[in-house]
């Protein structure tokens, strides 16, 4: 999901490098102000630990391989804030050190993979743990959040494509969106695996008291909604749009019409030229929704599987000796 | 340790390697910039940056092969995308231009990250200002990367060598297990890291 250089035109990779630096403004000043000393050098071990984890691969079918992207798992082992800190921390190095990841780019790639998979992620999880408590809960929202997290970074990355004009919405928007649900399946294994494995190893660790900051800060997430909802409208409200109008456009609707765009409807030019790859918007949507919710299943399943029968009872984590 | 390929060369000594990184960052900024802004319609504009580069890329004394292969590795990412132009009228043209900027700027960067050591760059952040704690945790990050990427070696070796029989489903079992060990190991390195900083007088 890394954009290279040379895919986004001016205006998108500046809006989004704005709104990524607004990003990691709040992430920077929340985690500043929460964040005990002693829990500092986490940051940077964390964002190492994302790097070194990235490396490690998992087989998947036929000699191919999949690995970790740990938006989602920084999110739920150190908090929403810290994660942003932590996966900006590994895109810039592997922007400047392994050229992984264009430097134009840098700012959208920033804001798809921290801001809006981190955060998003973040968001999702913490819902489904309100609703379903105990580690079962934790697993099954952490699983869940995990792919949710990928499809919308997907999103907003084909967004930020079609956008600059390079890539025609209707084209790399069920590209992106629909290799990412496979990616997304995968990543939701490894984080609800490693999850269980720190929870059987070092259930403290997953103690909410030990996460890097308070669950309650009104003020950032206000601000990390603001900014995602601005990426979004920005980016992904092409949507409804046609090629080639993309920031232009947005502007235009959000200036002179108000909200009178409704992003689900298909325009009919959008993929005349292209049949078979060309999904219209709704199709992409309904298979989107459809998709989410026989995610969420399975993430239950795999949470009932992961889980011991034991743990699943008890509103609180694991005892200690378990 | 096999992750020597992760920063071999960014420490020679050569033209290139002996410039300030401030001026190298600005530089491979401006150049990034330049060809991204460049229009496709003349593509003699991108041939003259691709002889700038490679005129570079000579001085600065780096094997080709080694140069030729981080380009190469890194490719497979712009064609994915690139491909996906295609599938649109006049699709073609904006195929190859598009493969011909990602390249030049993928070649730009990799040039200067094998010729500017990282830290060089982060002091460099530093003096623009770049907020502390951004500061701190990248160089930490540097600092670790290496070794907890020896610490993944490690358990994975430790792992081949008690018979490891890759199954899918226990794969998945036991590199989960290496990851959350990673995690755990990490923290625990914080905690140290910590109380090291302290008894150095930090804050």
């Amino acid at each position: 999901m890394h954009i290279p250089d040379g895919f986004l035109d001016t205006r998108t990779a500046v809006a989004a490098g704005a709104l990524a630096a607004a990003g990691m403004a709040v992430a920077l000043r929340h985690t500043r102000a929460h964040l005990p000393a002693r829990r500092v050098p986490l940051l940077g071990l964390a964002a190492a630990f994302v790097f070194a984890a990235q490396m490690i691969n998992f087989p998947v079918a036929g000699g191919t391989s999949g690995h970790l992207i740990g938006a989602v798992l920084a999110a739920v082992l150190l908090g929403p804030s810290a994660a942003v800190v932590v996966i900006s921390a590994v895109l810039i190095v592997q922007c400047l050190m392994f050229a992984d990841g264009g430097v134009s780019a840098l700012g959208a790639n920033i804001f798809n993979m921290a801001v809006v998979g981190g955060v998003g992620g973040w968001a999702i999880y913490h819902l489904v743990t309100r609703a379903v408590k105990g580690l079962f809960g934790r697993v099954l929202a952490a699983a869940f959040a995990a792919w949710c997290s990928t499809v919308i970074a997907s999103v907003a990355c084909a967004g930020e494509l079609a956008a600059s004009r390079t890539v025609r919405f209707s084209v790399v928007l069920p590209a992106m969106a629909g290799i990412h649900m496979l990616i997304g399946v995968g990543e939701a294994l490894i984080t609800a695996m490693v999850l269980v494995a720190i929870a059987r190893a070092r259930p403290e660790l997953l103690k909410p008291d030990v996460a890097a900051e308070p669950r309650r800060s009104y003020g950032a997430l206000v601000a990390y909604g603001g900014v995602i909802a601005l990426g979004l409208a920005l980016f992904a409200s092409p949507l409804a749009s046609r090629w080639p109008d993309g920031l232009d456009r947005t502007a235009e609707l959000l200036g002179f019409k108000g909200n009178a765009a409704v992003p689900l409807v298909p325009t009919p030019k959008a993929n005349d030229e292209l049949p078979g790859l060309g999904w219209g918007a709704l199709e992409t949507s309904v298979a989107g929704a459809a998709g989410t919710i026989v995610v969420f299943g399975l993430a239950w399943l795999l949470a009932r599987a992961l889980v011991p029968r034991t743990d699943r009872d008890g509103t609180a984590a694991p005892p200690a000796g378990s | 340790m096999r992750h020597d390929f992760l920063d071999r060369y960014s420490r020679l000594a050569s033209p290139i390697h002996g410039l300030p990184a401030a001026l190298k960052l600005v530089s491979a900024l401006a150049l990034v910039l330049t060809v991204v802004l460049l229009p496709p319609s003349r593509p003699v504009y991108l041939a003259a940056v691709a002889v700038v580069l490679l005129a570079v890329a000579g001085l600065s004394r780096i094997p080709w092969p080694a140069l030729a292969w981080r380009v190469v590795v890194l490719e497979p990412f712009v064609l994915g995308v690139a491909v996906l132009a295609l599938f649109q009228p006049g699709g073609w043209r904006l195929f190859l231009v598009l493969i011909a900027k990602s390249t030049l700027c993928l070649l730009t960067m990799v040039l200067l990250s094998n010729t500017t050591p990282f830290s060089d760059l982060l002091h460099v952040a530093k003096a623009w200002r770049m907020p502390p704690l951004l500061v701190t945790t990248l160089s930490l990050m540097y600092r670790y990367l290496f070794v907890l990427v020896d610490e993944a070696q490690r358990m994975g070796r430790a792992r081949a060598s008690r018979t490891f029989v890759p199954q899918r489903r226990w794969a998945w079992h036991a590199m989960a297990t290496v990851v959350s060990q990673l995690f755990i190991r990490s923290s625990e390195r914080a905690e140290r890291i910590y109380a090291a900083m302290c008894a150095r007088g930090w804050r």
